[in-house]
């Protein structure tokens, strides 16, 4: 069936014309056919980046969906071996009833797991275990000088490294391994307690995250004054009993792209002055499965339609340690100022595991994540100045979430850059590379 | 602990399936299903068997053939018995989408055509019905197409195929019915498949393999007799079915 695909943001709008590949034996030669009609191309799994790290500078992608079977598993010691297409909600479902999670899983379980090692995505649980990528065994790379190789931290370190967090461009990842985590039950004891002040959050995340394997928090990003960062603070644990069940419920959906974006100034400050009503005030321990606590826009299918036909961009940024505090605050007043940005606003703290990869983009600070509907003046506006502050303060912005970094900050955030441009496979190459290095 | 013959097991379709009746199974582990799977392409069964066999199956063996050489299946049927003792659901999946215009021009192209979706599909059915008239229970269930119902100018070489098998099951399952073995006549619609991937598709009405694997496994759990997939496809057909032929010759379909 001929369709084109968009980035989830649906913004920048480069239609891919997807190039199915139906077997991973196979792989091989639809790359080379590719690459001689189009001299370049790209991965593409499901979907889920949000900017132009996932669209081909050809717009002419290989569509890595089909690739969804599992090859090997060892239930014994938690090992998992897959094609790329295969998404983290199937590993999932496969994975639960046998009593093991994903190690690191990102906040939505339909990002596939070529996608989760190519952008080194990482979740509620950073600060205890870092990124996907680091629980990463080996992988398949097909490249087009090389043909296939089998990559881990001992055979082509420098190709594995530079993979993880590679955007896709050093090769296309046929295959991966992964180490899983045991758990004893699906059920997340959550912890949630609401907080009225961005000093509050760094409080309750210096006392609370040391014990809870998963924190996060949601910030209300249109609180101003003495209320700039107040929010929600949620942290969790796996539960030691509550049986092993697989959550696949899917109860809603986006059926149409709006004409204009249903999150506006009015919908989201009454949305956010009554989620933060809603929370607790005081610390509440409370028993929930997994997919509302790790993935709660999961639900929803096709959420991104509600941005309407502009689509929206998420800003997500990381800015170290040493004056964080002031900083977030400096970035949730600018934000607060012009009433914009969405309900999904995200604060978390990154520990200080190192990944292996190359450019990853989490390090020790803490990371603010926002999305805002797309509208004229917002890159020229709000994200110049919040740039600035990022910028000033040594942070760096997502590949994966972003549509507007410009090629200076790029090259300040991400030093390494030109190692990995050095292993860049010839054949591949995105819209976001293209825009970054020019 | 269910025991499937699968021939065109790499076909989407197929592999859907496969997965559901794993999934139906999932969290009985006296349940485990075993699988024979029939196919032309050795890599590609291989890469099939590895996923089934992670995802719990019991038993996974493969077997390379060329369905079209009819000579080859009493080798096949005996291979697959051995694998599996008896059958409990056979499903024939292969299929082939010819090219109607190179069918016009070649009467060559159109007879093998017809073989590989009509012919062999009935050589294969005669063989393993008399076995399964021993068993004395199980299932044949076999896809054929909504493009049975009504030969249309492009691609009724395709379409006659299927109608063929359909008529064929329906005299086979009348002829079964006693013996306690069930034969469904599976009709899909457009699938979003390898197959139909060069295809401009009306979208609403192309379903996933995995709704289509879905809705088969339930009709074969159901005992059904003709299963249009998706659902929706009865309607269509009937509809299309009622077209008296003076105006049908003249409708561009």
């Amino acid at each position: 069936m001929k369709t084109t695909l968009l980035s989830w943001g649906r913004y920048p709008h480069f239609p891919q014309t997807p190039h199915g590949v139906p077997w991973r034996s196979e792989l091989p030669e639809r790359f080379t056919r590719l690459r001689t009609l189009h001299k370049t191309t790209l991965a593409f799994g499901n979907g889920r980046s949000y900017g132009d790290s996932c669209l081909a500078a050809s717009d002419q992608v290989l569509s890595m969906r089909r690739l969804d079977r599992f090859i090997a598993v060892d239930w014994e010691r938690g090992l998992l071996q897959a094609e790329a297409g295969v998404t983290l909600a199937e590993i999932l479902s496969l994975c639960v009833p046998h009593g093991w999670f994903l190690r690191v899983t990102p906040g939505t379980r339909f990002a596939t797991l070529g996608g989760a090692i190519a952008n080194d995505v990482h979740g509620k649980n950073h600060h205890r275990k870092g990124t996907f990528g680091c629980h990463v065994e080996r992988f398949g790379l097909l490249r087009s000088g090389e043909g296939a190789l089998v990559c881990s931290a001992q055979e082509h370190p420098e190709l594995y490294a530079a993979t993880i967090g590679g955007l896709g461009l050093t090769g296309i990842i046929e295959w991966a391994e992964i180490r899983l985590e045991r758990i004893r039950s699906s059920r997340i004891d959550q912890v949630t307690q609401r907080f009225g002040s961005l000093a509050e959050f760094f409080a309750l995340s210096e006392e609370l995250d040391r014990v809870h394997e998963f924190s996060v928090a949601w910030i209300d990003c249109v609180a101003k004054g003495a209320a700039t960062g107040r929010g929600v603070y949620m942290a969790g644990d796996f539960a030691t009993r509550g049986g092993l069940q697989v959550e696949t419920s899917r109860v809603l959906s986006v059926p149409v792209v709006p004409p204009v974006s249903l999150v506006n100034r009015l919908s989201l400050r009454v949305f956010n002055e009554a989620y933060w009503r809603k929370a607790p005030e005081r610390r509440t321990l409370k028993p929930g499965g997994y997919a509302p606590f790790f993935y709660p826009l999961d639900g929803i299918l096709h959420w991104n339609r509600i941005y309407g036909r502009r689509g929206f961009q998420q800003y997500q940024c990381v800015i170290p340690w040493d004056d964080a505090e002031a900083v977030m605050s400096a970035l949730l007043q600018a934000i607060a100022v012009t009433g914009a940005g969405s309900f999904l606003a995200v604060l978390k703290r990154f520990g200080d595991a190192v990944s292996p990869g190359l450019l990853s983009f989490p390090r020790p600070g803490v990371t603010l994540a926002l999305d805002f509907p797309n509208q004229r003046g917002l890159e020229e506006g709000l994200f110049r100045r919040l740039d600035a502050i990022v910028r000033e303060a040594n942070g760096r912005l997502f590949p994966a979430k972003d549509a507007h970094m410009s090629p200076a900050d790029f090259r300040q955030g991400y030093p390494e850059w030109e190692r990995l441009e050095a292993l860049r496979d010839p054949a591949l190459q995105s819209r976001f590379w293209r825009r970054v290095t020019r | 602990m269910k025991r499937y013959l699968i021939i065109g097991a790499t076909s989407a379709i197929a592999r859907a399936c496969a997965r559901e009746w794993l999934q139906a199974a999932a969290g009985h582990p006296t349940e485990r299903p075993s699988f024979f799977l029939v196919g032309r392409d050795a890599k590609r069964l291989d890469q099939t068997a590895a996923d089934l066999q992670a995802r719990g199956a019991r038993a996974v063996t493969t077997q390379t053939c060329e369905v079209a050489d009819v000579a080859t299946h009493p080798a096949l049927l005996a291979s697959a018995l051995q694998a599996l003792g008896h059958f409990d659901v056979v499903l024939i999946a292969y299929g082939s989408l010819p090219d109607q215009a190179a069918c016009e021009r070649n009467p060559s192209v159109a007879l093998e055509q017809f073989a590989i979706n009509a012919t062999s599909v009935i050589a294969l059915l005669t063989l393993i019905a008399r076995h399964m008239e021993g068993q004395m229970q199980g299932t044949l269930a076999v896809i054929t197409s909504v493009a049975g119902d009504r030969g249309r100018p492009s691609n009724y070489l395709y379409g006659s195929a299927k109608a063929a098998v359909s008529t064929f099951c329906e005299g086979l399952r009348a002829r079964l019915f006693q013996t306690g073995v069930q034969v469904i006549d599976i009709r899909p619609g457009f699938v979003d498949t390898p197959m139909t991937e060069a295809l401009d598709l009306p979208r609403r009405l192309v379903a996933t393999p995995e709704q289509v694997a879905a809705r088969i496994v339930r009709g074969v759990r159901r005992k059904r007799d003709v299963l249009y997939v998706p659902a929706f496809w009865f309607l269509i057909m009937t509809l299309i079915r009622a077209i008296p032929g003076v105006a049908f010759k003249r409708l561009k379909l």
